[in-house]
């Protein structure tokens, strides 16, 4: 019953961030998820990230579209404004928001159905603007609300609670994003909060397009044997090929990294990120290469997770455009109005 | 007998050939001798090779629809002679290009034939095929001035405008205007009896288009995202906004914009632009056409109840479906005032030229702004792509923008608590915030049930509180929108009721009538919801004739459903297929039914 709202208890030992925050200050109204839900530790996990990049509730935009995963921003950052949108429209309704103002940091919340099948033309185009937000999708396999019809990211061989098994084609938003030129791609699993947490943390920070697909069990309708988007599937096939450390800006980089499996990322705004390779030859700045491991990978039946690429180079929608860089709501408009002389002077060409 | 500025030349050429800068040049010419003119495309929905027309209609009388008749017809496309040579009025002339012998079974008494060998004459005197076939069609100009006694110089000076630092082209443009003027001055009997004579009446007017005057006023109201998916006819709106913007818009210094168009993947993209953009406090606008609106209508329902801003432009088109995208009706009014599902009810605005299309955009925003809703503009082909006469566009200094209830940060520091859905002024109109301004601020947006605190429901109640309160809101809009144009100066019983494009053919035909003294009052729509001036106005009379461009009566309906219009006293007259509304269909039809005995 997402309208009760959480009552706001403060405990005195609770940690304070740099704005003088607590992590409670971050939470939403309590969820109406079912218990056990994948998408509640995906909202936690975000809780924690927000709350530790010390950011301003206000200046986050939380976007969603409509399922079960986009009922989640109600359930964090209140005193930040959400958009609930229409079923798989989020991406243009971002766009639109990030255009007008590309001073908040956006977070997109979908998932499989709304992402990959009514939505995937949004979620596709979004990645080709390279549009400056954390898109995440909370990946289950499954339609909740309408209780447990396969979506477009169900596995070949997937058994339905009744019924017959999947036989169609999986889509998989990675290599999707990978194909379409996302510059900043992660999976993770809603399970593994300390892998997620900083890879949210990098998806915040990244300028341009971030994508982070989190495995997050139905536990209704796709947590049972059969099924490849269950806890147990999951946790048994689950393969870290890349960790990611947080740096903040204003804080050193002390802990030691051998030399070959670590990798310093700078990010546009000055924070830096410090990938922790667990395969040593995996090299997540080459698009052939992560599309070759991936799906060899996933031919062996695991799912690999982490940054799996990542390209801090290319230019995000506003610089590709040249836009000024005063958000364009906050134009006064009386400058964008060029008076009645120019008037008069341009319609010399209508005479 | 002479008859001066009161004739229609038709142009039948092949699209993509260049002929509409030659038409464009014939059209400025005579505008330039102070003659009122009006422009129409005919063209086909294709990039080249098919038959495309251009109308000139000279109106010494300044009328602004195309006339039912053709007196000259330059027919330059031999896949439409025949056609085009039907076309002519008894007593007209035909131009044709004489290159090539005609075939002698086409032919007219009751109309002269005029050849001109224009392709020979070009070939010798031009080299390349894209040259001679440009030259052609500016010969063919030359011809027209010699037949209509059009001033040489004057087209002279056009060229010299256009072709300002490419000297070259003014010369070899004169010597194919010099072509065409020369032979039909040494062959036929120059001007004709139907000719062009100056006049002073086109001072303080211009000649524009409906989207670049809509693109315009996008400008000048302040917009700064627009986004869009291509259409036919709406394409020209963005592409002017484009255009306006790349010279007003840009930073001398940084070379960066105060404007961004996103070019959509479809309009359901489009539209959720818009929506993102005006839920962030920027004006935003997207230009569509029909088939547009349909793929829109989800989301045009979400901002209605979620209370979002929005300017829509609908540059209707031929339909049902794809239909005939190349050609105008009012065809989209029920589909756009109704547009989506559940109780919806969308604001209407309906230009009937150019420069309302520039002054109801600006509109457009401030009521967006004001009503927190989705405001459409329902332009069609005929006024967004033909070439009107209008007043020159003006620019009030003293305008300022009405950008509704929106809270500052100051004032959400000193209030306890805000809410989103409340009814505070009991206008109907709740006040709103935008992201990034304040904590307090913040509150989640969505089309699901919700409360007037802006809280989920499923309660009936709250729910219905909302809904009911959100037909309070379109009460108040019915007191901002436009106002009729109403002219009601005679106790008339009878009268006539139009909106949009229907406007210069239903005035033209006024003054027929009234010619033939049939007095009838008129009442021009503005704007929906209507208020209860028009309800009054229909109440007064016996008989409302309801001109309209589709099938389907679809504005009759609307004052039924709006205004609980007499649906006794209104009769509607039909124009829908496809050409725009002239005078004489309206004349024709009212004299119908004035003959079946009803009043006059």
């Amino acid at each position: 019953m997402s309208y009760i709202a959480k009552p706001k208890i403060s405990h005195p030992g609770l940690r304070k961030n740099a704005l003088g925050l607590t992590s409670r200050d971050y939470e939403g109204v309590v969820s109406t998820l079912c218990a056990g839900c994948g998408h509640d530790s995906v909202t936690a996990a975000i809780i924690q990230a927000v709350f530790e990049l010390d950011i301003e509730p206000h200046m986050l935009a939380k976007m969603s579209g409509i399922g079960c995963s986009s009922k989640t921003p109600a359930y964090f950052v209140s005193q930040a404004h959400g958009f609930n949108s229409v079923h798989g429209r989020m991406p243009s309704v971002t766009t639109g928001a990030n255009a007008a103002n590309r001073d908040l940091m956006y977070i997109g919340v979908s998932g499989d159905g709304d992402s990959l099948s009514i939505g995937v033309g949004q979620f596709v185009h979004a990645i080709r603007r390279n549009l400056n937000m954390c898109y995440i999708i909370e990946n289950n396999g499954v339609y909740g609300l309408t209780k447990g019809q396969f979506s477009a990211s169900a596995d070949i061989g997937t058994m339905p609670r009744k019924g017959m098994p999947n036989q169609q084609e999986p889509i998989d938003p990675v290599s999707t994003a990978l194909s379409l030129g996302a510059t900043y791609i992660a999976r993770s699993f809603s399970g593994d909060k300390e892998q997620l947490v900083p890879l949210l943390k990098g998806a915040l920070l990244h300028s341009g397009f971030s994508l982070v697909d989190v495995i997050s069990p139905c536990v209704t309708f796709n947590d049972h044997e059969g099924s490849t988007k269950s806890y147990a599937y999951t946790r048994q096939h689950y393969n870290h090929v890349i960790n990611v450390d947080y740096i903040h800006p204003s804080k050193e980089i002390t802990a030691s990294y051998a030399a070959g499996d670590a990798m310093t990322i700078y990010l546009h705004g000055g924070d830096t990120i410090i990938l922790r390779k667990v395969d040593d030859t995996y090299d997540p700045t080459s698009r052939a290469s992560a599309f070759k491991y991936l799906r060899e990978r996933f031919n062996a039946g695991e799912i690999t997770t982490g940054l799996l690429y990542v390209n801090e180079t290319r230019a995000e929608m506003h610089e590709l455009m040249g836009n000024v860089d005063t958000p364009l709501s906050k134009l006064p408009l009386d400058e964008l109005n060029p008076g009645q002389d120019e008037l008069a002077k341009l319609q010399a060409d209508y005479r | 007998m002479v008859t001066a500025n009161d004739v229609v030349i038709k142009i039948a050429t092949v699209n993509g050939t260049g002929s509409a800068s030659a038409n464009g040049l014939l059209r400025k010419a005579i505008f330039r001798m102070g003659v009122p003119v009006v422009g129409k495309n005919y063209f086909p929905s294709n990039i080249q090779g098919l038959p495309t027309w251009y109308e000139i209609r000279v109106t010494g009388d300044g009328y602004h629809a195309r006339s039912n008749r053709v007196d000259i017809m330059i027919a330059m496309n031999a896949q439409t002679y025949a056609r085009d040579m039907a076309e002519v009025a008894p007593g007209g002339w035909l131009v044709y290009d004489s290159t090539w012998p005609r075939k002698s079974l086409l032919n007219r008494e009751d109309i002269t034939i005029i050849g001109i060998p224009f392709s020979r004459m070009c070939n010798q005197h031009f080299d390349g095929a894209r040259a001679r076939i440009l030259m052609k069609n500016i010969a063919y100009v030359g011809a027209i001035a010699a037949l209509l006694d059009i001033d040489v110089e004057i087209i002279t000076t056009l060229l010299e405008e256009t072709f300002a630092a490419k000297k070259k082209l003014i010369d070899s443009n004169m010597e194919a205007i010099k072509l065409g003027y020369d032979y039909a001055m040494e062959h036929f009997p120059c001007p004709l009896p139907m000719r062009v004579e100056k006049m002073n009446a086109t001072e303080g007017q211009i000649i524009i288009d409906g989207n670049t005057a809509a693109g315009l006023g996008c400008l000048y109201a302040g917009a700064t995202v627009g986004a869009w998916y291509p259409i036919t006819p709406s394409t020209s709106l963005m592409d002017a906004f484009r255009d306006f913007c790349s010279h007003y818009r840009v930073d001398p210094e940084t070379g960066k914009r105060t404007y961004c168009i996103i070019q959509a993947e479809d309009e359901l993209a489009a539209i959720g632009m818009v929506l993102g953009a005006s839920w962030m406090g920027a004006r935003s606008f997207t230009p569509t056409s029909g088939p547009g609106i349909s793929l829109m209508s989800e989301f045009i329902g979400f901002a209605y109840y979620a209370e979002i801003p929005a300017v829509i432009f609908d540059v209707q088109r031929v339909g049902p479906s794809t239909g005939m995208p190349t050609r105008t009706q009012q065809c989209d009014i029920i589909c756009c005032a109704y547009a989506s599902h559940g109780d919806t009810k969308h604001v209407l605005l309906f230009p009937a030229d150019p420069a309302e299309c520039f002054y109801m955009s600006v509109a457009a925003f401030d009521l967006a702004e004001r009503l927190q809703t989705p405001i459409m503009v329902l332009s069609d082909l005929d006024i967004g792509m033909n070439d009107w006469m209008v007043p020159e566009l003006e620019w009030d200094e003293d305008y300022v923008a009405d950008r509704g209830k929106v809270l500052g940060a100051e004032e959400l520091e000193e209030m306890e608590k805000f809410h989103r859905y409340l009814d505070v002024d009991g206008d109907g109109i709740p006040y709103r915030t935008l992201p990034g301004v304040h904590p307090k601020g913040a509150y989640f947006t969505r089309g699901s049930g919700h409360t007037k605190y802006g809280a989920y429901t499923e309660n009936s109640a709250d729910y219905q509180e909302v809904v009911d309160r959100l037909l309070h809101k379109w009460e108040t809009a019915r007191s901002l929108v436009p106002e009729a144009e109403i002219r009601f100066s005679k106790f008339n019983k009878a009268a006539i009721l139009t909106f949009g494009s229907g406007d210069g053919a239903c005035k033209e035909a006024l003054d027929r009538l009234e010619a033939g003294n049939i007095g009838l009052n008129y009442c021009r729509v503005k704007a929906f919801p209507f208020s209860e001036e028009i309800r009054d106005f229909i109440d007064k009379h016996d008989v409302v004739y309801i001109v309209e461009q589709n099938r389907d009566a679809q504005f009759r309906t609307l004052l039924i459903n709006d205004i609980d219009a007499d649906q006794d006293k209104m009769v509607s007259l039909l124009h829908y297929d496809g050409m725009p509304i002239n005078a004489e269909f309206v004349v024709a039809r009212v004299l119908e039914e004035i003959a079946k005995g009803r009043a006059a």
